[in-house]
């Protein structure tokens, strides 16, 4: 395929594709949980712009309709609930950076090989311009499911969990211009609930462990306890 | 005729980039002197500070050993061929058949690996210490620039630089991402290249903070002079590929000096934008501790290879 062949509009959402793979790359590095969340936010921006000009190209009024619910919920929503968590749990300037971030992101790149070579078949059968795109978002997906991985914090885990359900719209949207309606609404339902639970559980794990690093959750809070008394004694 | 322009053009260029170093230097310096609400020094400082050091007689310490005289010119002269390797105004420039992007990336690192050397030659601390923070940042900094020539590379087909900039010059505009990418991963590595703020402070003498000036902390008169002058061709000579593999807009394709005539204004243009950017990065950004310059400069490297990735997913049929 020529890039110079493709309109302008097409073009443009390459661009903002790669931008969207680049910002998931920027999400599993960015160890402070306030731009991390920032960060996101531009993730679902760059989402919301590629189905606002993927609708622009094929005049496809819905597609206006789910980047509107797109950048109401992932960019001002859904980060102002974060914001305002980690304000009441008082970790804002909390940082949890990866154990090995050399490590890490050579696993992202490779990832990103992974999806290329999974996505070329499914490709092959798509005629639209943006076809390539399918590769991008399932890289998107995968590298969620890796910051889900690599990361302790409970709060950055919800961000990889987010931006996976981000590289599913953009799929949906490149590969098939997007969801029927009725789909997406459910859809943004769902992640919406899902914030909410999260919301809850994360002020259930502050109470009971008095952290959201969900590592101490694979021990028994008795033997913490008892641990602790170990470490007292001389 | 077209022979005797071409070896006319060859010696032009990089004498131009030359004597033009310094000023682009005291452009940068002026345009961050404004920016900080200071008048900043005239624009004719940096040459005479050249021949003041010319002038003076060289000290050379008594524990030093030939190469560390020797590294001066070596340094020197292979900055210069470097920059007789870009075409400056003109895409078909013949010092870019000879040596090509990578030939480019090599003679830099030849300069650096003598300006290490020299730095280690004399013994003192400061030397070793500046020597092993340079070798720090070129360990990041050369696979990136590496990876942006391939990124580059692989849209134009060729690692020539004239034939890179004609190829852009000649092809419809085109978004690319990985342009973009690489753009970005540039921009990093030349800052880290040159030492400049974010990852060197050209303008310090703090022992803690220096990494070039630590180096060259033991040359004097006519050796330093030379060291100097080959750091202020290397920031042109960035801002020149920058230049080429970017926005070559404007650069002349054909061998004619009315061609040149028009490329010139416009090239003077570029840089001063490029000069502009630097300057505005040096004023908002603070020198970073040593130790997270690996994480910028591995910053650049994931760009460059997500301009490289980019360009195999999105700009390629599959």
């Amino acid at each position: 395929m020529n890039l110079g062949t493709l309109p302008l509009v097409d073009q443009a959402v390459l661009v903002l594709a790669a931008m969207a793979l680049f910002s998931a790359f920027a999400l599993l590095a960015q160890s402070r949980l306030l731009a991390a969340i920032h960060v996101f936010a531009w993730q679902g921006f760059l989402v919301a712009a590629v189905a606002a000009l993927t609708g622009a190209a094929s005049r496809d009024p819905h597609l206006y309709l789910s980047a509107a619910i797109t950048l109401g919920l992932k960019v001002l929503l859904i980060p102002w609930m974060l914001h305002r968590l980690l304000r009441r749990l008082s970790l804002e300037r909390q940082a949890d950076p990866l154990a090995y971030p050399a490590l890490t992101l050579l696993a992202a790149a490779a990832i990103v090989v992974f999806a290329d070579w999974v996505a070329a078949p499914v490709a092959q059968f798509e005629h639209s311009a943006t076809r390539n795109v399918i590769a991008i978002s399932l890289a998107i997906v995968l590298l969620g499911l890796l910051m889900m991985v690599v990361r302790r914090q409970a709060l950055a885990q919800v961000l990889g969990f987010m931006a996976m359900e981000n590289g599913l719209f953009l799929a949906a949207v490149a590969s098939t211009h997007g969801m029927p309606l009725v789909v997406e609404l459910g859809v943004a339902f769902d992640v919406l609930v899902a914030m909410v639970l999260f919301g809850v559980f994360f002020l259930q794990i502050k109470d009971s462990i008095d952290s959201l690093d969900v590592d101490r959750l694979s021990q028994l809070s008795a033997s913490i306890e008892r641990d602790e008394i170990t470490e007292q004694r001389p | 005729m077209d022979r005797l322009l071409s070896l006319l053009l060859a010696l032009l260029q990089p004498l131009a980039l030359l004597a033009a170093a310094p000023l682009f230097t005291a452009v940068v310096g002026r345009f961050k002197a404004r920016l900080q609400n200071r008048r900043g020094v005239p624009l004719k400082t940096p040459y005479r500070e050249l021949r003041k050091w010319a002038a003076k007689e060289a000290v050379v310490a008594r524990t030093a050993s030939p190469l560390f005289r020797a590294a001066p010119y070596i340094v020197f002269a292979s900055t210069l061929l470097a920059a007789a390797a870009l075409p400056v105004w003109e895409t078909a420039s013949p010092g870019a058949h000879v040596a090509d992007a990578i030939v480019l990336i090599g003679l830099l690192g030849l300069a650096r690996f003598m300006l290490v050397l020299a730095g280690l030659d004399v013994g003192t601390p400061f030397g070793g210490m500046g020597a092993s923070r340079e070798m720090l940042v070129a360990n990041f900094a050369e696979p990136a620039l590496l990876l942006v020539v391939f990124t580059l590379a692989m849209t134009t087909h060729t690692t020539n630089i004239g034939a890179m900039a004609a190829a852009t010059l000649h092809g419809a505009p085109v978004l690319r991402p990985s342009y973009m990418f690489a753009l970005a991963a540039l921009l990093m590595v030349a800052v880290a290249e040159c030492g400049r703020i974010p990852v060197d402070n050209p303008s310090t003498h703090l022992e803690l903070t220096m990494i070039h000036e630590g180096m060259v902390l033991e040359y004097s008169g006519r050796h330093l002079a030379l060291m100097e002058w080959a750091a202020q061709l290397k920031l042109l000579l960035f801002a020149v590929l920058t230049v080429d593999l970017f926005l070559p807009w404007g650069l002349a394709t054909r061998m004619s000096p009315t061609a040149w005539l028009l490329a010139l204004p416009l090239l003077l243009v570029k840089l001063a934008g490029l000069a502009l950017v630097l300057a505005v990065s040096e004023t908002v950004l603070a020198k970073m501790r040593l130790f997270r310059v690996p994480g910028y400069l591995t910053l650049a490297f994931l760009l460059a290879l997500l301009g490289l990735l980019s360009h195999v997913i999105l700009e390629s049929a599959p």
